[in-house]
């Protein structure tokens, strides 16, 4: 280390960690458990806070298959739907098991799904994907409507929450679903944060990068797709098991349409795609843009708005913005705010 | 046996107008690389325009003139405000794109036009006919035949006219195609007018079947695995492609539907085109990709 560098990678790390971030987040978190069930209404908790991380979940889990490992996916309500019902199923087939394990089995269900639909990944690549992926949407929403066992045999497919009881505690009020919900959230936020900056997250890049030359440098790539698809499903099994038990109480499998996948493929592109954080703030873009759509709508024309056509405009500007985030800005949102946040650090010595 | 032809010849001539769908996909897949998922929305806004035109008193002709006019017109915006921008990004950005643009056109579609169902009667009466004690419907006859000129017409075009050699000429090597100065944003506005007014022609016929409605964008999704089957940058690919899609999915719902409980259109396609694509990943007529690093 002639350049008088540390010897080893944790200490060179170290040279330029910044503690005030690691502080920033802690407060984050903190404050979302402890001051925010303080201040916050229910409306609040069921309208914007838990569909928010519910849907930053799930962009997460799609961000790891799509924004890291590379491999589009138009499926991920596929992959939700397999998670609610498999927690419905195991919460109501095995008496006596503990929520958590039922959630943690469902995403294990939706993983071993994401496994055999990301099997094509092997001998397709592209948007070639898009087949498999779609393939797993269609078929899903048709096994999980027709096939009456999956939901107990109600008529229509509905499926209801069990009770939120964890360690003999309820969380059924909203804001007890919304502090259920953060904790698994933040819990595999976390730990999808350590595995894309090890070796995982690594080879996933190298593969999204460029495959042949992953593969020549010794990366095995089918293993690596593999295991993408399987970590990226079982994030979208349990947020899919938290959007139907934690914010909508009851769901049918054509809650989990394309029109969800679609929703969660553009929460990346706006958000980022490969970043953790760029998950979250894609999701409360998408959240909070209708009703600011709304609010504004309402302020300008005082009600006289037909409320299809309100659709139908959130609809272009999302549109638009798609086009517009991939044309200016393809790493999203949170490249602005990372760029907005040098300029500051640097500022005033270099503008 | 009777019913057996019976189902098989209308899958066929279902097939036929998936074909006419993927068709518009083939064109400017070979042209610049993207897949277009926007053409569904295509179809979707040319019939909403056409029907809406003649509800408000114009003639067909008329209509058709300002429909044709306006899907060239959206052809030329799609390459400037799109295309342009996006230009030697990797194929996924260009099919999120077209995906964002297709949320673009049906929210300007209903917004213009409204979201209820037009009926659109474009005067072929559907009296089934029997040939040797088989029905056969008269409208999906004329489907097919329009079809059949669409595909003939344009591959003369890409045959016989200076455009045709230019598009020949970029599909194969847009570099080279560049390098001897052929106009490549202009060929780019060309393939997607082109594209628009095959949308406009699959959207009357579709719109006359089923109603113009919000529907018609998800076509788009019948036609993907019609383009997997073909082959993505095969014009001839389309038609058997469409007709592979449409004969199998219809002998499907009808002899193993009822086995698993029916409704099993929706996905047999794709998992038709997903045994396609573990064996013969370019599909029957595509040419296969040669990787480099």
């Amino acid at each position: 280390m002639s350049l008088g560098l540390p010897a080893t990678y944790g200490a060179q790390t170290r040279l330029i960690r910044r503690p005030a971030d690691r502080w920033a987040l802690v407060a984050l978190i903190a404050g979302a458990f402890v001051v925010v069930p303080q201040i916050a209404t229910d409306y609040w908790f069921s309208a914007i806070l838990i569909p928010f991380l519910v849907l930053g979940l799930v962009g997460l889990g799609l961000n790891l298959l799509t924004g890291y490992a590379g491999q589009l996916s138009i499926g991920s309500a596929a992959f939700m739907a397999i998670g609610a019902f498999a927690t419905y199923n195991f919460e109501l087939r095995v008496p006596g098991l503990p929520l958590l394990v039922s959630l943690g089995l469902g995403g294990l269900t939706a993983a071993a799904a994401g496994v055999v639909f990301g099997l094509p990944s092997l001998r397709i690549k592209g948007f070639y994907l898009i087949v498999s992926t779609l393939a797993a949407q269609f078929f899903v929403t048709w096994a999980l409507t027709k096939f009456g066992w999956f939901s107990n045999h109600d008529a229509s497919g509905v499926i209801s929450a069990p009770r939120l009881v964890v360690a003999g505690l309820d969380f059924g009020s909203p804001a007890g679903r919304y502090q259920l919900t953060l904790a698994i959230v933040v819990v595999l936020t976390l730990a999808a944060a350590q595995l894309v900056r090890g070796d995982v997250g690594r080879r996933w890049i190298a593969v999204r990068d460029l495959d042949t030359a992953a593969a020549v440098i010794g990366i095995p790539i089918g293993r690596t797709k593999l295991l993408a698809f399987a970590v990226s499903s079982f994030y979208c099994g349990v947020g899919g098991a938290l959007w139907a038990f934690a914010y909508l109480g009851t769901v049918e499998p054509h809650g989990f349409d394309l029109t969800r996948s679609f929703q969660i493929l553009f929460i990346i592109i706006i958000g980022g795609m490969g970043s953790i954080a760029g998950a979250y703030v894609g999701a409360a873009f998408i959240v909070l843009l209708p009703l600011a759509i709304d609010h504004v709508a309402g302020a300008l024309f005082a009600g006289a708005t037909d409320p299809s056509n309100l659709q139908n405009l959130q609809k272009i500007l999302f549109g638009v913005l798609i086009i517009f985030f991939l044309v200016k800005e393809p790493d999203g949102l949170v490249r602005l705010w990372r760029d907005a946040r040098a300029r500051l650090r640097r500022w005033p010595l270099d503008t | 046996m009777a019913f057996f032809v019976e189902v098989l010849v209308a899958g066929l001539l279902a097939g036929v107008m998936y074909s006419m769908v993927a068709l518009g996909f083939v064109l400017i897949y070979k042209a610049s690389g993207v897949f277009n998922f926007a053409q569904g929305s295509l179809v979707l806004f040319a019939a909403l325009t056409f029907v809406s035109l003649v509800e408000r008193g114009l003639g067909f002709w008329a209509a058709l003139g300002v429909t044709l006019a306006v899907m060239i017109a959206i052809g030329v915006a799609v390459e400037r405000a799109v295309l342009r921008p996006l230009v030697n990004r990797p194929p996924m950005t260009l099919f999120l794109a077209t995906l964002g643009l297709s949320y673009v056109l049906e929210g300007v579609a209903q917004i213009a036009w409204g979201a209820q169902v037009h009926g659109l009667e474009l005067g072929i009466t559907d009296v089934p006919f029997e040939i040797h004690g088989v029905f056969v419907s008269r409208f999906d006859l004329v489907a097919a035949a329009t079809a059949a000129t669409l595909v003939a017409t344009l591959s003369a075009l890409f045959k016989w006219t200076r455009a045709g050699l230019a598009l020949r000429a970029v599909a194969d090597d847009p570099l080279a195609a560049l390098a001897v100065g052929i106009d490549l944003r202009r060929l780019w506005a060309l393939v997607w007018a082109i594209a628009g007014v095959v949308a406009l022609i699959a959207g009357l016929l579709w719109g006359a079947r089923v109603g113009v409605q919000f529907s018609l964008s998800l076509i788009v999704l019948r036609a993907l695995p019609v383009l997997i089957i073909g082959g993505f940058s095969s014009v001839t690919g389309t038609i058997v492609g469409g007709l592979l899609v449409g004969a199998s999915e219809k002998l499907a719902e009808v002899y193993v539907g009822p086995l698993v409980g029916g409704g099993i259109e929706n996905w047999f396609p794709y998992g038709l085109a997903l045994v396609f694509l573990l064996i013969r990943p370019t599909g029957l007529f595509g040419e296969p990709a040669i990787e480099r690093v």
